[in-house]
């Protein structure tokens, strides 16, 4: 399985960024070997509009099985992010993705 | 005497809530009985001065925007169309590309630069405008289809109705939306004078202060009209004497005049204030017609 994360920075310890167009980081778990994978998002700071679908065709390049974030898609993301085959679970802010993580497998998430 | 294009008078604020609509309506009624008037109700995330203008539509016209349709069968899915929008309107999400219509500028590059021409572009209907008539007041709004996200095109498309179909009426009056953001630099863009209405109060001051600045960097004429004058403090006034901004007119705070106007009707014609009010804009306007 892959797991995304809206990450505010590159590690294990890294805060969730709450946030899911505008995040700063996407961070991909391989279940299988372990490995974190980052993926930089930084440069939506400079879009006015069209963050969230920006970063939703980023999800269709990436394909990741889970996405783990915040505050969940907007109204826009959540359109384009439809068709993809990707459960999201929502309300981790606050915490590391290690903490995330733990709470996703705990079965603790919310699911949207 | 030459035929000139018409006087166009915009009526703004920083604040909402300050008093564009009574004053719009209330003068535009005014004016229209000593010449013929336009009001123009650009205020189109939410126009109200047809609550106080009491004439008979006559018409009514869908407004479009262009916007990039996806013909599935010519695609080659290059991706070229996402890489171009600055909006990010239109995305490659696997193997569909998908628009979204709210978003869209209406710029034409994805379509352009289609190698396939897989992106033809087609109206899509983001408002409607309605014509009055009553007697010597036309009256023209749009209004925004919910949901649309944008004001702009259509703030835009009004403009360029009314100087159209209205070129023969010498006075424009356009009630624009509230705020300094890009809707009112649009509604008040191609105005040779703007009244800011303010009241007087700290929340006044601050966003006629806003207001002002957008107005200098815009080298607009503008004077202000305080409304509600009476209540809350002295300070708009002192802020108008410090930059020197001419205060062309105060309407008093009265209750007559909030119960008039919460049953939909005009007050000049009842509340001398507001008479007197109206009388120093329309001489203003007068001057300004006359320096042109």
């Amino acid at each position: 399985m892959k797991i995304a994360f809206t990450a505010a920075g590159t590690t294990w310890d890294s805060q969730i960024d709450s946030r899911f167009g505008r995040t700063e980081f996407i961070v991909i778990l391989n279940e299988e070997t372990q490995q974190l994978e980052v993926i930089d998002n930084s440069a939506v700071k400079n879009e006015a509009h069209g963050a969230g679908t920006a970063t939703a065709q980023k999800m269709y390049e990436l394909k990741p099985d889970v996405l783990i974030t915040g505050n969940g898609p907007g109204d826009t993301a959540a359109t384009a992010l439809k068709n993809l085959n990707m459960k999201i679970f929502v309300d981790a802010h606050n915490l590391t993705l290690q903490q995330a993580y733990n709470s996703y497998k705990s079965g603790s998430l919310k699911q949207l | 005497m030459i035929s000139r294009s018409p006087l166009k008078i915009a009526i703004a604020s920083g604040k909402g809530g300050t008093g564009k609509t009574l004053l719009s309506t209330n003068l535009a009624a005014y004016l229209s009985e000593f010449e013929p008037t336009l009001l123009v109700d650009l205020d189109v995330e939410e126009p109200n001065d047809a609550l106080f203008i009491n004439a008979p539509l006559l018409s009514t016209a869908n407004q479009h925007k262009m916007i990039p349709v996806w013909n599935e069968q010519e695609c080659i899915l290059c991706g070229k169309c996402a890489r171009v929008c600055k909006f990010h309107a239109v995305v490659r999400l696997g193997k569909t590309i998908s628009v979204f219509n709210q978003l869209c500028h209406s710029c034409y590059a994805c379509s352009e630069l289609c190698p396939t021409n897989a992106l033809p572009m087609q109206t899509h209907i983001v408002g409607e405008t309605r014509f009055f008539e009553k007697e010597s007041l036309s009256f023209i709004e749009s209004r925004l289809v919910v949901g649309e996200e944008q004001a702009v095109p259509l703030i835009n498309k009004t403009h360029s109705i009314a100087q159209q179909k209205y070129n023969h009426i010498k006075t424009h009056l356009l009630d624009c939306p509230p705020g300094t953001s890009c809707p009112v630099v649009a509604a008040t863009k191609d105005a040779h004078y703007v009244i800011l209405v303010t009241e007087p109060t700290p929340f006044g001051l601050n966003d006629l202060a806003l207001a002002v600045e957008t107005m200098r960097q815009l080298g607009k004429d503008f004077g202000v009209v305080i409304n509600r004058e009476g209540h809350g403090n002295s300070s708009v006034k002192e802020y108008c004497q410090r930059e020197q901004i001419p205060v062309i007119a105060s309407i008093p705070f009265q209750r007559e005049i909030a119960e008039l106007y919460s049953t939909g009707q005009l007050v000049y014609s009842t509340i001398p204030a507001v008479r007197q009010a109206l009388e120093q804009i329309a001489l203003v306007i007068k001057e300004k017609g006359a320096a042109r």
